[in-house]
């Protein structure tokens, strides 16, 4: 009833915003931020700027960017989104390899550990997987053609992620399922044993990330959800180990005013799970949490607050969790200027605040601190000074989230209230 | 409902958003929203079963494994789309010892088989008390009912046959949910359905023979099979096809072990 007056009500424009990404390689050899239509790349080993090149013959991104990934070890990167392009680069070069055409439009990517398969997810919840192998001789020739592998039915996957073991390939969705599918060698018959469902959330899953040691090289899976918690499973069984409420441990709740249960929006972990950061929506700041793979807990660690306006939109981190990249901005919003905006944070030493409470604690990087100093900014934002556009961001910041809201709980509804329109009508046919 | 005064926030008074997001697990595709268990160790089995769960609380904690529902029965039939109810009626009495329940999307349909079923528990006291009814859309939350390899037998008896190819995705049987009912079905457990639509009849069959996880019941099992007998006459779609005489299309398969070692690397095991 009401849903029906909300969702009509809805502006399309606020559906369309896309928030800013960012993507750390694993060894921190580069970052990418996506915004828009642009994918923009820093070299840190070069300590340059990088001109994407593309030999793959497809078109270039002409719609929001929606997500992008390393893949394959950090040899490959993934960058998909609204024009339904699914682009893959090889991280050396930083050409474009291959242009693959979903029917609809993206809403996540992954690349398997071997380098072998481009999965990404569309939005009708199905998974596809596309085989990235060369053509060696032409008696063989590979199927070029992405493949659906797996469905949630009428749900938007918002990540895709393979298991450390590349043994499973796991999707989480807008409802608050997260599915973890036995992956095949061999996809192109499809991904049809499910090893389990993780249920617990009671929201929106936004986002997945997995943590392991030496003696759980198998390691567990991390979600964050609009439901304001970060939770722990045991990813083959599906059993929730431990649940991490987020905004009430971190007690953000003055902060962030009405929102007594804020939702997670990102999230990313160091591999051994000891540093976990958070992206909340509305805080203007990071929480850190930490893992304990032994007694299997969460804890909140620290929380570290921004300058007002900047509220992360993404966060990235290389393996060696010595520093965490944030962005903030946002494409396609109403008040938005020509340009689409992306600002970016570096925290380093976040191993500090975890050896003890006394020592020096993260510290947010200055413009000439960060790898790759200005002339990285220069390229990941646009120009140096973007974060002074506080006006912009912090409109971009309510921008995002009242699109996540809208994307994430209200979307889905009408889908599936049109869907049942059209089935009541079959019913009545039927009948007579 | 809206008025419980702990649907607000103490300090504001206004109306806190956690418990209008619930609405995403309820699915208003009606004017009126049906609950969903967050996981199937939420299912309130004492609600349904009140005869196999006996005075046992009905307990309101946070995700977490009821140790006392361990021990004690767990559904293994279910009737997917069931209409009116009658296929659960007549299996009721043919495995009382078995938990049965039936989805149905339609809110007066499933309250109509509620009411039934109450009907039929007052009418003959200690029978029909291991059939029940949920509304659900059975497409998108059947893991939040079932366990992995908690089912012995699900059943798909007339379901609509959206006829258009672009629709084809609508359809409850689909090689995308078969991998939903091959993870709920245990090994050995067995998927029925039938249609009087050649189309769908069909598709349903070719959809199951495609998939890895199933194979045909034989022949010589199915003549056996109390249950096959069911199909075409415990339902009320069923019974009506019947009456005009119309030709019905059955499949009937069952849900087999997945390979064990796939390049090498040994899957792990299906329990
Ligand atoms: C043609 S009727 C058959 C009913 C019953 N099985 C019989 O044989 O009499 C199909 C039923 O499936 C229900 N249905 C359709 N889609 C469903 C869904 N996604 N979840 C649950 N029930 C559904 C419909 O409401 C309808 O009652």
């Amino acid at each position: 009833m009401d849903e029906v007056s909300v969702d009509e009500g809805e502006s399309n424009s606020s559906i369309e915003v896309a928030p800013a990404l960012i993507a750390v390689h694993p060894l921190e050899e580069s970052v990418a931020v996506a915004t828009g239509a642009e994918l923009r790349v820093f070299s840190l080993k070069g300590d340059q700027p990088i001109n994407l090149q593309d030999d793959s013959e497809g078109p270039s991104h002409s719609e929001a960017i929606r997500a992008i990934s390393f893949g394959a070890k950090g040899r490959f990167f993934a960058s998909a989104g609204d024009d339904k392009l699914v682009k893959v680069w090889a991280v050396d070069s930083w050409h474009c390899i291959r242009t693959v055409c979903s029917e609809k439009r993206v809403s996540a990517v992954a690349v398997s550990h071997d380098g072998r398969w481009l999965t990404f997810a569309d939005k009708f919840g199905i998974v596809w997987a596309a085989d990235l192998s060369v053509v060696r001789d032409s008696d063989m020739p590979v199927n070029r053609k992405p493949i659906p592998i797996l469905a949630h039915y009428c749900s938007i996957i918002t990540s895709l992620e393979f298991s450390p073991s590349g043994q499973y390939i796991v999707s989480a969705d807008r409802d608050f399922k997260i599915r973890v599918t036995v992956f095949p060698r061999n996809p192109s018959n499809g991904a049809h044993e499910i090893q389990s469902f993780c249920l617990g959330h009671t929201d929106f899953v936004s986002c997945l990330a997995f943590v392991k040691t030496e003696e759980d090289p198998l390691g567990f899976l991390l979600s964050g959800s609009g439901d304001s918690t970060v939770r722990m499973w045991d990813f083959p069984s599906g059993c929730l180990l431990c649940t991490c409420d987020v905004g009430e441990k971190a007690e953000l709740g003055e902060l962030i005013g009405e929102e007594d249960h804020p939702a997670v929006t990102d999230l990313c972990a160091s591999p051994d799970g000891s540093i976990v950061a958070v992206a909340i929506q509305s805080f203007c700041g990071i929480v850190l949490l930490t893992c304990d793979l032994s007694t299997k807990s969460i804890a909140v660690a620290k929380v570290i607050y921004f300058k007002k306006s900047f509220i992360p939109t993404c966060l990235g981190m290389s393996c060696s969790a010595e520093r965490l990249w944030t962005v903030t901005g946002a494409s396609n919003f109403p008040s938005s200027t020509t340009l689409p905006l992306a600002c970016v944070k570096v925290i380093d030493g976040l191993q500090n605040c975890y050896l003890d409470s006394n020592g020096a604690g993260p510290v947010e990087l200055e413009n000439d601190s960060i790898p790759g100093g200005e002339k990285l900014l220069t390229k990941l934002q646009g120009s140096v000074s973007a974060a002074k556009e506080e006006k912009a961001l912090s409109e971009a910041a309510e921008a995002v989230k009242t699109a996540m809201r809208n994307l994430l709980i209200k979307k889905q509804y009408s889908a599936e209230k049109r869907d049942f329109r059209k089935r009541s009508r079959n019913d009545k046919k039927l009948k007579q | 409902m809206d008025n419980k005064p702990d649907r607000q926030s103490k300090t504001t008074r206004l109306p806190r958003k956690r418990f209008y997001r619930a609405r995403a697990h309820s699915n208003p595709l009606s004017d009126s929203h049906f609950p969903v268990p967050v996981s199937p160790s939420q299912f309130e089995y004492s609600l349904h079963y009140p005869h196999f769960y006996p005075s046992e609380e009905t307990n309101e904690t946070d995700v977490g494994i009821s140790s006392a529902a361990k021990t004690q029965p767990k559904i293994q039939f279910a009737d997917v789309g069931c209409g009116f109810g009658g296929l659960l009626v007549s299996l009721s009495t043919l495995f009382p010892d078995t938990l049965m329940i039936g989805m149905e999307i339609r809110d007066k349909v499933s309250e109509y088989v509620k009411e039934r079923i109450l009907a039929l528990r007052v009418a003959n006291p200690g029978q029909y008390q291991n059939i029940s009814v949920v509304r659900t859309n059975s497409m998108k939350y059947i893991p939040n009912y079932f366990e992995k390899a908690q089912l012995l037998k699900m059943f798909f008896l007339f379901p609509d046959p959206h006829f258009k190819e672009k629709n084809h995705r609508r359809r409850v049987i689909s090689m995308h949910l078969l991998d939903e009912y091959a993870y709920t079905l245990q090994v050995g457990g067995t998927i029925y359905t039938i249609t009087d639509v050649e189309e769908l009849g069909i598709w349903m069959k070719s959809c199951l023979e495609e998939h890895p996880l199933f194979e045909a019941v034989p022949r010589e099992e199915l003549e056996v099979d109390p249950v096959v007998k069911l199909l075409t006459s415990a339902t009320e779609e069923g019974q009506k096809v019947a009456r005009n005489g119309g030709q019905t299309y059955q499949a009937v398969y069952r849900r087999i072990a997945a390979p064990l070692v796939e390049n090498g690397r040994v899957s792990p095991p299906v329990n």
